[in-house]
């Protein structure tokens, strides 16, 4: 027995896949989720082998929603959007699903989960997250757990990001966010006019500076609207001249 | 002319007769010359530069003109006597009437084709732009969202297991959009009434779609039901909103919708709730409301016709349409 859940805003759009779902006896509905919010919490909650997902949803999109889970399921995609959008994650996802599809194309997705279930598709997810957030519509926003929350950052309020171990921190007005990233990561999933790397272990947002000193001797450092100093090592110095046309 | 020029012939001692011949035959071979010229120009206007050449070629054609001119003359008219000495003392006073005689008649021909051809270039150009604008406004409006369409197939498709009653009313209703969408002008003016009987068949289908989720609230100044707008301009603020309204927020949404007369302009205001902690209002404004300021651009050229809001937690989209067109 396998366990299920369905995430999806609309509710018919739901009870087709739980419909389909009935020829399917192995397979275990655990929730119908609405929204982003409540799959996290049903994911959480039933550790489902499969998760029915769509995209465009309520606050959060499905692969934002992925993006919060430490160990994600395996992931079939139910979704309108266009095929050219979905092709660049083809690879990474079990399968996807063009609304509106029928019973026999939903049973191929179910038949092609059933031969990878049993490989590993941890990293599957996880290499399709990889090419999600890259996408640029993703580079708008940046979401986040703190605690039991989800915090959605507009990357307009991002000041600074700081390489923590594992982590980065995100440094907004309101204190900082973890997120298990890598510098690279965010280095090529954000606008490189507004965001530069200055330092190895920082990316700044060039919006946020109001000047930009030198310190000791070949360094500088950037001083946000904040008052915060970020560092700036000489190659980042360089970046910030080009992108602020200095 | 002839009469004219054989006045003088006959002031300067020529008798009357062979006064009308020699202007007949000067005259006539002129107006050759003329037409010449004319019609020449008819076909080949020179550019800006090349007035030098014209110059000469109409020095050129008096003085063939004034050759020919004087051969026939010497032939025809040879016989009265003193008439070689007169031709002889005229030939000047001929060269020059002729030489400006012919350069006006460039001058003028020059003129009128030129202005033709540049009247038949600008309603080239007007005709273009027309085109444009017109398969433009086309597209604007065909720009009818995919994924409307395929989410509205899909909840059709879930309907036809449990519900086959209200699929065939949803797909009734989607037909009748669809419909709405290919026959309508742009240029067409319709109702408040009818583009919001319109818009209803739009709401139903989201309403079915989205379930509960989906408020809306028509608030129409009975005054305004009458008043006119471009067809299906409604449709996509709407949608705009919804998109806007439900994907911002979690739980229910309520779209309001406002119509009322304000001078000259029946006014339509769209409410939509929104998350201002995690969306830049810029981002709300998204294609549906670009193509919405294009089209009002297109047809009152203003873009002063769309308006939008974000106050607290409610984005309003305002739209102002001139009455009177």
């Amino acid at each position: 027995m396998s366990k299920v859940i369905i995430i999806d805003d609309e509710p018919l759009a739901r009870s087709i896949v739980t419909e389909y779902l009935q020829k399917h006896p192995q397979l275990e509905l655990m929730q119908e989720c609405g929204d982003g919010f409540e799959g996290l919490k049903a994911i959480q909650q039933h550790q489902p082998d499969l998760i029915f997902l769509d995209i465009q949803m309520p606050k959060i999109t499905g692969f934002e929603m992925l993006e919060l889970i430490e160990q994600p399921p395996a992931v079939i995609f139910t979704t309108a959007f266009d095929e050219f959008a979905i092709k660049a994650f083809e690879a990474h996802a079990v399968d996807y699903l063009l609304k509106p599809f029928d019973q026999q194309r939903f049973d191929k997705a179910i038949a092609k989960w059933s031969e990878q279930n049993s490989g590993s598709t941890d990293k599957a997810t996880r290499d399709l997250l990889e090419s999600a957030s890259l996408s640029p519509s993703q580079s708008q926003r940046i979401v986040v757990k703190n605690g039991s929350k989800i915090k959605i950052i507009p990357v307009h309020d991002v000041q600074y990001l700081e390489a923590a171990d594992d982590y980065v921190k995100i440094h907004t007005q309101e204190g900082y966010f973890l997120k298990n990233k890598t510098m690279a990561h965010f280095e090529q999933s954000l606008d490189g006019q507004q965001f530069v790397r200055s330092h190895r272990s920082y990316i700044v947002n060039v919006q946020h500076i109001t000047r930009i000193d030198p310190y000791e001797k070949d360094n500088h450092v950037a001083i946000l609207r904040s008052g915060t100093k970020v560092p700036v090592s000489r190659s980042g110095y360089g970046k910030l001249k080009d992108v602020l046309g200095l | 002319m002839v009469a004219d020029n054989a006045m003088v012939l006959n002031f300067f001692g020529l008798p009357w007769e062979a006064a009308f011949i020699d202007s007949a035959i000067s005259n006539t071979l002129l107006l050759l010359a003329c037409l010449l010229v004319m019609n020449t120009l008819r076909y080949y206007l020179p550019s800006g530069k090349q007035y030098i050449n014209i110059f000469s070629i109409c020095l050129f054609l008096t003085i063939v003109w004034l050759l020919l001119t004087k051969l026939l003359l010497r032939v025809s008219l040879n016989h009265y006597p003193g008439y070689n000495e007169l031709l002889h003392h005229s030939l000047s006073i001929r060269f020059s009437i002729a030489f400006l005689l012919l350069g006006c008649v460039t001058m003028i021909s020059i003129l009128w084709y030129t202005q033709q051809d540049q009247k038949e270039k600008d309603e080239r150009k007007t005709d273009a732009e027309k085109l444009a604008k017109e398969a433009e406004l086309f597209k604007l409006r065909q720009q009818l969202q995919p994924h409307f369409l395929f989410n509205s197939l899909n909840s059709i498709n879930a309907l036809i297991g449990s519900r086959p009653e209200e699929a065939r009313k949803m797909v009734q209703q989607l037909s009748d959009f669809l419909r709405g969408t290919i026959k309508k002008e742009d240029t067409q003016w319709v109702t408040l009434q009818e583009e919001l009987q319109y818009l209803q068949l739009y709401l139903d289908i989201e309403k079915v779609r989205f379930g509960n989720r989906l408020n809306t609230e028509i608030e129409i100044d009975e005054s305004t039901k009458q008043l006119k707008l471009p067809a299906l301009l409604l449709q996509p603020i709407v949608e705009n909103a919804i998109k806007f309204g439900l994907y911002d927020t979690i739980g229910d949404t309520v779209i309001r919708l406002y119509a009322r007369k304000d001078g000259d302009n029946l006014v339509i205001k769209v409410q939509n709730p929104f998350d201002p902690a995690t969306s830049s209002p810029r981002q709300g404004t998204g294609f549906g409301l670009k193509s919405v300021q294009r089209r009002l651009y297109l047809l009152f050229a203003r873009t002063d016709l769309l308006t939008t809001e974000a106050k607290e937690n409610i984005f309003t989209t305002v739209v102002k349409i001139p009455q009177g067109q």
